[in-house]
């Protein structure tokens, strides 16, 4: 088994620099230079040169990524054009406000999803799985940054019980538990949609298993049938919760902008705006070797719940 | 696995075979199961609709959708004239939602489509070539999956600016690798079956293994798949749009429809719920007739 | 002596076990080692062994659907391991195969027509005159065209579907027919009628079969050669007669002892062969048998045991032979 973590392990660093290189090149596919977005119309050349060269943007293309990729390594991730701060600081302080909106959406996701899709499954056929199976379907199907918005209508608006915008401005858990309730629901709801149908999936294929029917129909205590699905279905479920931990931490962007949240979204959106060249590589960079490292855990974690699994 | 809703009716009501007798092939099968769904059929019917106002905009819209008066700003719907009431601009609500579904289908389907087929071309080549082909497409394919889809879109999007082009191509590259994963690992599966072996002992080449055998049998896994993925898609047009980084002003489009009306929803909430509404609705159809399709094609017995 | 129909030399061919952090093989399976034998026409030639012992891998070696590691193969006179992609495509038409699941060897988006008709667009016969030898070939093996031929592979029963992979295989007049377990996965009584028939196509066709079966009855029904395979390697060769007769090779009289009788008044008290099945990543050294073998001698282990003539035509590798050349037992 530790083969199999040793060569997952192995595969990780191709695709971490694979992905570093697409970074890195997507950002100088971009029209229009970026230095002359940022500075001031009337500078002359000669400062606008000189901006340059103190950027490296003046060398050649293969050396520029060389050159950055060490920094990277060193944890170097250059400074902002627009703020003149070190991109690591801001990366560091969005990436800490995303985690937390990730977290808390996921678990409410998590835990929904994993109920109604054991309910569901449990209960096939009858009015709670059409109704969880409808429920479902709706999830997957909304727009994230609409329900964002029909939600600020409904409880900011109409009913004024929560507030519309993100950071608090009053220390304390509850006003930040305020503030976190709305975008933690908009952000929940296609992941809500989507684990609950792998969950009811998953848990169908084994309880339409002939052995665990025929166990059933012996009269195996519901509890135990429960827990054997549960065991089983388990991988399934990692795999998704996983990826859909990822689709939060990335896709956040959306959610964080209708309700301006200060994290990694919200920083990317300035980003692109402002061309700000370094941010955009620094939050791509982080958020991409999340991912890779977050999908490396699942995949460690399914080895450990099931050996079979390993068998590559 | 049926679906709860739907199909799973009908064969509870033991129309478990169509007429026995007749030989029926695999897509009659597919053809009568999707008769027999209701769901998927009033999916389907709600997809037609809007497909059709869509395609039929020019002519349906009562207004010019870039007209705006100042007067008429925000009007809610049942305004006479404007049945849907007007933008934060003046702008007709209906004409803008017609037109802009044009925009927002095509920036939607048109990244799937391309994903189908250049992605099953190159599953189908990874998957039957094998070793070196196969490493290659698949682990470059796995760079590409170091990116949540969305962070994907916004990164490629943002790089190469806005506009509908723009969109269309950071989509197709984000959607082109799961399509590609699909696609090998069905041809995979089937390339082991013995009646591939048959052939080649028949003396049949690739050219006639892959269309006569392989197309047939794998495509229709990756079609499903595909359709799965047209709601996201749609989705995550609209959201580029919805970031200022897809279709621009004055085009309308949905999710550019949503941002600009965002700030609206403190003078009138009914109004800018509209494109999102529209963006909802046919998603969900999408995802409603796509579980059906899979249903319908599922092997059994 | 007319000369064989095909001739086999040393087949080897071994699969590598891949494990290790860089997937190196670790391992090798060793499936079919130094197998050499030759058919002659007009015959059937029967191979019989367990599962695991390279029955099919040889098979797939004899066709050239696999390559073996070494070794050739000659179908009349020519080598068919060394020819062309258009030589090879010609000598398909020769050289056919009946698969042995009834069930993954019929495209199931074709109907049976057109499954039997394929081999002939794919040599280039036009589709009308394709589709009329596919169903004059349906109603040799007793399926009858207008009932079934636009059928679809899952609507067929077993039989039927293994009907039709004969007719597939001989829709393009092929002079060797191989057939990799052909009745395995039938119903007892179904199996007979498939044997009968092909008793019957091969004595209209003037074919020569080559059978592969691990079930001993069904050898023994249609063959008039027999090879014994054991762990990659051939044991026994002879007449099917000689063979059931008096088999030589430990392993041989095992398979036959152990064969369930019809007869109640040879029940059996003990399994004829102790042991598990054998391995074949790691096989034993010098004769593959004698972990299992109830007259196993030291030299056993030391040296592989040539092949040693018994009778006319009959062959044995085994030791116990080697030190009696005047076929005491």
């Amino acid at each position: 088994m530790w083969v199999y973590v040793g060569r997952r392990l192995l595969l990780a660093i191709p695709t971490l620099l694979g992905a570093s290189v697409i970074v890195f090149a997507m950002v100088h596919l971009a029209p229009g230079d970026p230095i002359a977005a940022v500075m001031p119309a009337e500078s002359s050349a000669a400062e606008i040169e000189a901006t340059k060269r103190a950027y490296g943007f003046d060398r050649p293309l293969p050396v520029q990524y060389l050159v950055w990729l060490g920094r990277v390594a060193q944890g170097d991730l250059g400074r902002s054009i627009a703020t003149r701060r070190p991109v690591v600081l801001d990366v560091r302080d969005a990436l800490a406000n995303s985690l937390v909106l990730a977290l808390s959406s996921s678990l409410l996701a998590f835990v929904v999803g994993i109920a109604l899709g054991l309910l569901s499954a449990f209960r096939q056929g009858r009015v709670v799985d059409k109704l969880c199976a409808m429920l479902a379907v709706i999830g997957v199907s909304v727009p994230h940054y609409w329900a964002g918005i029909i939600l600020i209508i409904i409880f900011s608006v109409q009913l004024n019980w929560l507030p519309a915008m993100g950071a608090a401005d009053d220390p304390g858990l509850g006003p930040y538990l305020r503030h976190i309730a709305l975008p933690t629901v908009a952000l929940a709801l296609i992941p809500l949609g989507v684990i609950t149908r792998v969950v009811r999936s998953a848990a169908l294929d084994i309880l339409n298993q002939e052995f665990v029917m025929a166990l059933r129909a012996k009269g195996l205590a519901a509890r135990r049938v429960f827990v054997h699905v549960v065991k089983n279905a388990a991988p399934q479920i990692l795999t998704v919760l996983g990826l859909q931990f990822g689709f939060q931490l990335g896709g956040s962007v959306l959610v964080e902008s209708v309700f301006s949240w200060p994290g990694t979204g919200y920083l990317l959106n300035l980003a692109i705006f402002q061309r700000d060249i370094p941010v955009l590589q620094g939050v791509i960079l982080v958020l991409a070797t999340f991912f890779v490292l977050l999908n490396l855990a699942v995949d460690l974690l399914q080895t450990l719940i099931d050996p079979r699994i390993a068998r590559h | 696995m049926a679906s709860s809703l739907g199909l799973g009716a009908a064969v509870d009501a033991g129309m478990a075979a169509p007429v026995a007798g007749a030989p029926m092939s695999y897509w009659r099968t597919v053809g009568w199961r999707l008769r027999h769904d209701r769901t998927t059929l009033a999916a389907g019917a709600v997809l037609l609709l809007i497909v059709l106002s869509a395609l039929l905009a020019p002519w349906l819209a009562p207004h010019d959708p870039s007209a705006g008066s100042i007067r008429l700003r925000l009007a809610s719907p049942g305004t006479p004239g404007h049945w849907l009431g007007t933008d934060e601009q003046g702008r007709d609500m209906l004409s803008r939602l017609l037109w802009g579904g044009r925009m927002t289908l095509l920036a939607g389907l048109t990244p799937v489509v391309v994903a189908f087929v250049v992605g099953s071309a190159l599953g189908i080549a990874a998957g039957f070539v094998g070793r070196t082909t196969n490493t290659l497409i698949m682990r470059t394919m796995d760079i590409f999956y170091a990116f949540p889809s969305v962070l994907l879109a916004i990164a490629i999007s943002g790089a190469l600016g806005p506009g509908l082009a723009n969109t269309l191509i950071s989509l197709s590259i984000v959607f082109i690798p799961r399509v590609v994963r699909v696609a090998e690992s069905a041809t995979v599966q089937v390339k082991g079956l013995e009646y591939i072996a048959a052939a080649r002992v028949s003396g049949a080449g690739v050219a006639a293994i892959v269309r006569h055998h392989l197309l047939a049998n794998v495509l229709g896994p990756i079609l499903v798949f595909a359709s799965t993925q047209v709601s996201l898609s749609i989705i995550l047009a609209a959201g580029l749009s919805f970031l200022g980084l897809g279709v621009t002003p004055p085009e309308a489009e949905w999710g550019l429809m949503l941002n600009t009306l965002r700030q609206s929803i403190y003078v009138n909430a009914v109004v800018p719920a509209l494109p999102g509404l529209a963006i909802f609705a046919t998603s969900m159809a999408f995802n409603l007739l796509s579980d059906g399709l899979r249903d319908a094609m599922e092997v059994r017995g | 002596m007319t000369a064989p129909l095909l001739r086999a030399r040393d087949l080897t061919k071994r699969f590598p076990l891949r494990g290790g952090l860089l997937g190196r093989p670790r391992a090798w399976v060793h499936a079919v080692d130094g197998v050499s034998f030759d058919v002659n026409p007009g015959e059937t030639l029967g191979i019989v062994g367990e599962s695991g012992c390279g029955k099919s891998t040889l098979a797939r070696l004899l066709l050239r659907l696999i390559e073996p590691d070494t070794g050739s193969v000659a179908f009349a006179g020519e080598d068919v391991l060394r020819a062309s992609r258009s030589r090879m495509k010609r000598l398909r038409r020769d050289l056919q195969l009946v698969f042995q699941d009834p069930y993954a060897s019929l495209n199931p988006r074709l109907t049976i027509e057109d499954a039997v008709a394929f081999s002939l667009l794919v040599h280039g016969t036009p589709r009308g005159e394709a589709r009329d030898r596919a169903r004059a070939l349906l109603d040799r093996v007793g399926l009858d065209p207008r009932l079934h031929g636009r059928r679809y592979a899952h609507e067929l029963s077993g039989g039927q579907r293994q009907r039709v992979n004969i007719a597939r295989a001989l829709v393009l007049d092929p002079r060797l027919l191989l057939l990799d377990e052909p009745v395995s996965a039938l119903d007892k009584s179904v199996q007979a009628q498939v044997l009968n028939l092909l008793q019957d196509l091969k004595a209209e066709r003037a074919l020569t079969y080559v059978l592969i079966s691990h079930d001993l009855n069904v050898i023994e029904y249609v063959s008039d050669r027999v090879l014994v395979m054991y762990l990659g390697e051939i044991v026994e060769t002879g007449s099917a007669e000689a063979l059931a007769r008096s088999p030589r090779h430990p392993y041989t009289q095992a398979l036959f002892a152990s064969a369930p009788s019809m007869d109640p008044d040879r029940r059996m008290d003990q399994p004829p062969i102790a042991g598990d099945p054998p391995n074949p990543i790691d096989p034993p050294s010098g004769c593959r048998f004698r972990t299992r073998c109830p007259f196993a001698m030291p030299r056993c282990a030391e040296v592989p045991p040539p092949f040693v003539p018994v009778e006319a035509g009959h062959e044995v590798a085994c030791h116990l032979y080697e030190l009696e050349p005047a076929g005491r037992r």
